[in-house]
């Protein structure tokens, strides 16, 4: 499915992976209300032991879609400096209006189990991603896996990010390569969905070209023999002496000419898809930058907070007050404290400010951490990116030449049958 | 010339003419004049003798059973329309083209001519065709009103247009056999100046006697062939319609996909500019894009160019078509009248049938030969028309699709001599 198998070990280097077929399934959900539901099969079969000779049996479970948002949501919480392959839409989207939009429909269940099983086999073949333990969970255990990821308390850590991210912060001095990098998410969303819509409307016109073709099918055919020994007199090519076989036979060229749209549209759905993966992808990549800005943003509050506090603790020990403080005019009309009382302020300040410093070491190393690992993320993002993308245009242009090449062969077809007129 | 007082000498005059000019004979009886068509193919006519036919045979047969397009060597006509100027002047704007034409037959002075006509002396042509020679189909002259402001009278496409559907009727007019000798021709050929005047005298009369007889009359025998010839033409316009409705509505819906495809080819480009290593695959894709729409614009053209003109003949031939099957109708119809009178006077009176009666009969058997020759040779160039016109659009979407393919096939050599490229980048 996935043509990045020689990227390296992996978790594919142990495994393979894939989703076996789509199942609907309806059940009742936690509000005790009937619903219809589909279920994905996944398949996994350990390749290590293979190679000692013994062919392990394959592991089968079934997972709903809303697994998969589990998972990737507990991803994307754990390792916020990962850009978290994106799962595939929830519901079709840039759909030309021939495509169905339906949730069950039997086109778009199948090409969300490519999606889904494309989005296992990206966090399989993801150097930090494939090694995480509920990923396995995952893979392996059908149940009790949703207590295990509840357990690890993503949630709450997700909450509170999640807050903090919805806050306006602004952060002072942003690192240059994640504002490079939102820059860059900003683009390619706008254009990865700009060419979706353009490649909707583009496929909508060009069934219409297809299909109105096969209105000369119509014309130039008579009409099924068999059903009455109607005349056909009212077909051109009935009244054409000569011409009739050739025409009959031309209808019958545009008639397939007409049906082969539906083919060529299907495949390049496929394309549509691939595109529309880089389109979610812009939005993980900007969440990376997001969560920097927030771990840039604490890291400067903390430290900010620390000067304050070092300020404070000069103005106590030296006795000049800098700034104008609602403090500082109680001490120059009531006079100053007792120095006992000053002592034990000054201590209470030196605890704080210790406590501050730690704070602003592990807000630093967890800042240094998520910047360094999240440049070099991005740095195998945009690699794949480069690769992905320019595969998909080497496959979009031998579909294109395949269309053309049915094209050909359809007229030339329907020339010979009217070169016998 | 021709100072004929009735349509039936007028007809047996004109088409007796062309014969002896044809085949140097004295001028017949209509019956055998319109054997001069050229299609000695209605054997059960009872006024062929075998004698007549086999004299006859040895002029045509160079055209019996074979496709008439077969035999361009024994043309000696040959006229062509182009080279369109706009003339300016106070009164009015209009177009002529340059009437070009090169012949061996007597009835020219010169083997070359060359004028300047405009529509108007196409249409007078016409005219003048049909009411000197009412037994046979004049061609089509495309239509001569076009809506104002919907169509730009002047403009490069509509001129070129017109010109080449004004080629075909000349060049229609000129290979026909009866038709191609007519003197109107011969004037509007090589006159200086056309006066149109010429025969207007003529005009009134026939225009007369096509009225008189244009009462609600039901045709007692009307020969099957020619009800067939009827409704072969409704079908047929029928489906000439349907064609062209079709061939306008993809017409339509590709400009719209071109709309949409410009479109499209826009927006890889300007996602090139925001990638560095993607840069050049989707400025390529871009091109490849930019490349099929201009294919397209091709196919495009050339259905409007080619195609569409071909069917539109075609619907005005019918309309023709129709106006001569009308008049032999109504040519039946006063020879059926007459005969009734006739028979009914005999029968009172004892008189014998008079000659006037016997004329009007030979009227129709002409007609109806003159009719069924160029019938038949209506239908022959039909289908090599439609031959033409069909493997024409198969053959441009043939090429449409070819140099779409093309371009693809240069964008995946361009994507992959990038990716080797940079795999010897690697191992360097």
């Amino acid at each position: 499915m996935v043509q990045i198998l020689d990227e390296g070990s992996g978790l594919l280097g142990r495994m393979e992976i894939c989703i076996a077929e789509a199942e609907k399934r309806s059940g009742k959900n936690a509000m005790s209300m009937q619903e219809t539901f589909t279920v994905y099969l996944i398949e996994t079969r350990l390749t290590d032991a293979a190679a000692d000779g013994r062919s392990p049996a394959p592991n089968f479970l079934w997972r709903r879609y809303s697994e998969f948002e589990l998972l990737r949501s507990y991803l994307t919480v754990t390792y916020p400096y990962i850009v978290v392959p994106p799962l595939p839409e929830k519901r079709a989207e840039f759909v030309w209006h021939k495509l169905s939009a339906d949730n069950m429909d039997p086109d778009f269940v199948e090409r969300r189990r490519v999606g889904l099983e494309n989005f296992l086999l990206r966090v399989a073949l993801h150097p930090v991603l494939s090694d995480d333990r509920i990923l396995h969970r995952f893979l392996t255990e059908e149940h009790g896996w949703k207590e295990v990821v509840c357990d690890t308390g993503f949630q709450a850590k997700a909450d509170s990010r999640l807050r903090a991210l919805n806050a306006t912060f602004r952060v002072r001095n942003p690192e240059k390569c994640f504002l490079e990098m939102k820059h860059y998410s900003d683009q390619l969303q706008s254009n990865t969905a700009q060419l979706l819509r353009a490649r909707a409307r583009v496929a909508d016109r060009l069934y219409g070209v297809y299909k109105i073709h096969g209105n000369y099918g119509r014309v130039f055919r008579f009409e099924s023999k068999s059903t009455v020994p109607v005349k056909p007199v009212n077909e051109w090519s009935a009244i054409e002496k000569e011409m009739g076989d050739g025409l009959q036979s031309a209808g019958h060229h545009m008639d397939a000419y007409a049906a082969s749209i539906d083919d060529i549209l299907e495949e390049e759905e496929h394309y549509a898809d691939q595109i529309k993966e880089y389109l979610f992808y812009s939005e993980a990549l900007r969440a990376v930058c997001r969560k920097h800005e927030l771990t840039q943003f604490e890291l400067e509050m903390s430290s900010q907070d620390l000067v304050c506090k070092k300020q404070q603790r000069e103005e106590l020990a030296t006795g000049i007050v800098r700034t104008f403080s609602l403090k500082g005019m109680t001490h120059k009309l009531f006079g100053h404290e007792a120095p006992e009382q000053k002592e034990a302020r000054l201590r209470l300040l030196e605890e704080m400010i210790e406590e501050g410093e730690e704070t602003v070491r592990v807000k630093t190393a967890e800042w240094r951490e998520h910047v360094d690992k999240a440049c070099e993320e991005m740095r195998r993002f945009k690699e794949q990116t480069d690769r992905d993308l320019r595969e998909a245009l080497v496959n979009y242009a031998v579909m294109q030449i395949s269309m053309c090449k049915k094209g050909i062969q359809v007229w030339s077809n329907t020339k010979e049958c009217f070169l016998k007129m | 010339m021709l100072n004929s007082t009735a349509l039936a000498t007028t007809t047996a005059s004109l088409t007796g003419q062309t014969a002896a000019s044809a085949s140097h004979r004295s001028p017949l009886r209509p019956q055998e004049a319109w054997l001069a068509n050229g299609t000695p193919g209605e054997m059960s006519s009872p006024a062929s003798t075998s004698s007549l036919f086999n004299r006859l045979q040895l002029d045509d047969d160079l055209e019996d059973g074979r496709d008439p397009f077969a035999i361009t060597d024994t043309r000696d006509l040959f006229v062509t329309v182009d080279d369109p100027k706009k003339h300016v002047s106070t009164m009015e704007t209009y177009i002529t083209y340059r009437v070009s034409t090169k012949t061996t037959r007597i009835e020219f002075d010169l083997p070359q001519y060359s004028i300047r006509r405009r529509y108007q002396d196409f249409d007078w042509l016409r005219i003048k065709l049909e009411d000197s020679q009412p037994t046979h189909l004049v061609p089509p002259l495309p239509e001569k009103f076009v809506m104002k402001g919907v169509v730009d009278r002047f403009s490069e496409d509509f001129v070129e247009t017109r010109m080449k559907a004004l080629d075909k009727f000349l060049k229609r007019v000129a290979d026909h056999p009866v038709l191609s000798f007519n003197p109107h021709l011969n004037a509007f050929l090589t006159a200086k100046d056309l006066n149109k005047r010429q025969g207007l005298a003529l005009l009134t009369k026939v225009g007369e006697s096509v009225k008189h007889v244009a009462g609600g009359y039901k045709l007692r025998a009307r020969p099957a062939e020619f009800s067939a010839m009827g409704e072969y033409l409704e079908t047929f316009s029928q489906k000439l319609g349907n064609i062209d409705r079709i061939a306008q509505r993809i017409l339509k819906e590709q400009s719209e996909y071109l709309t949409e495809l410009r479109e499209y080819g826009t927006v890889y480009a300007s996602w090139a500019e925001c990638e560095e290593e993607l840069q050049r695959p989707l400025e390529g894709t871009a091109g490849c894009v930019a490349t099929c729409c201009r294919a397209l614009e091709d196919q495009s053209e050339s259905m409007n160019q080619d195609f569409l003109p071909v069917l539109r003949e075609y619907v005005l031939y019918i309309e023709s078509m129709k106006n001569v099957l009308r008049k032999r109708d109504q040519t039946q119809a006063e020879y059926e009248g007459r005969l009734e009178a006739a028979v009914l006077r005999r029968q009172e009176e004892r008189t014998p049938i008079p000659a006037e009666v016997e004329k009007c009969q030979d009227k129709v058997e002409c007609f109806n030969a003159d009719l069924k020759a160029d019938w038949e040779r209506w239908q022959s160039n039909k289908r090599h028309d439609f031959k033409q016109l069909l493997t024409g659009m198969a053959d441009k979407n043939v090429s449409y699709y070819e140099k779409c393919q093309a371009a693809w096939e240069s964008l995946i050599t361009l994507l992959q001599d990038r990716q080797t490229e940079d795999k010897s980048n690697e191992t360097n």
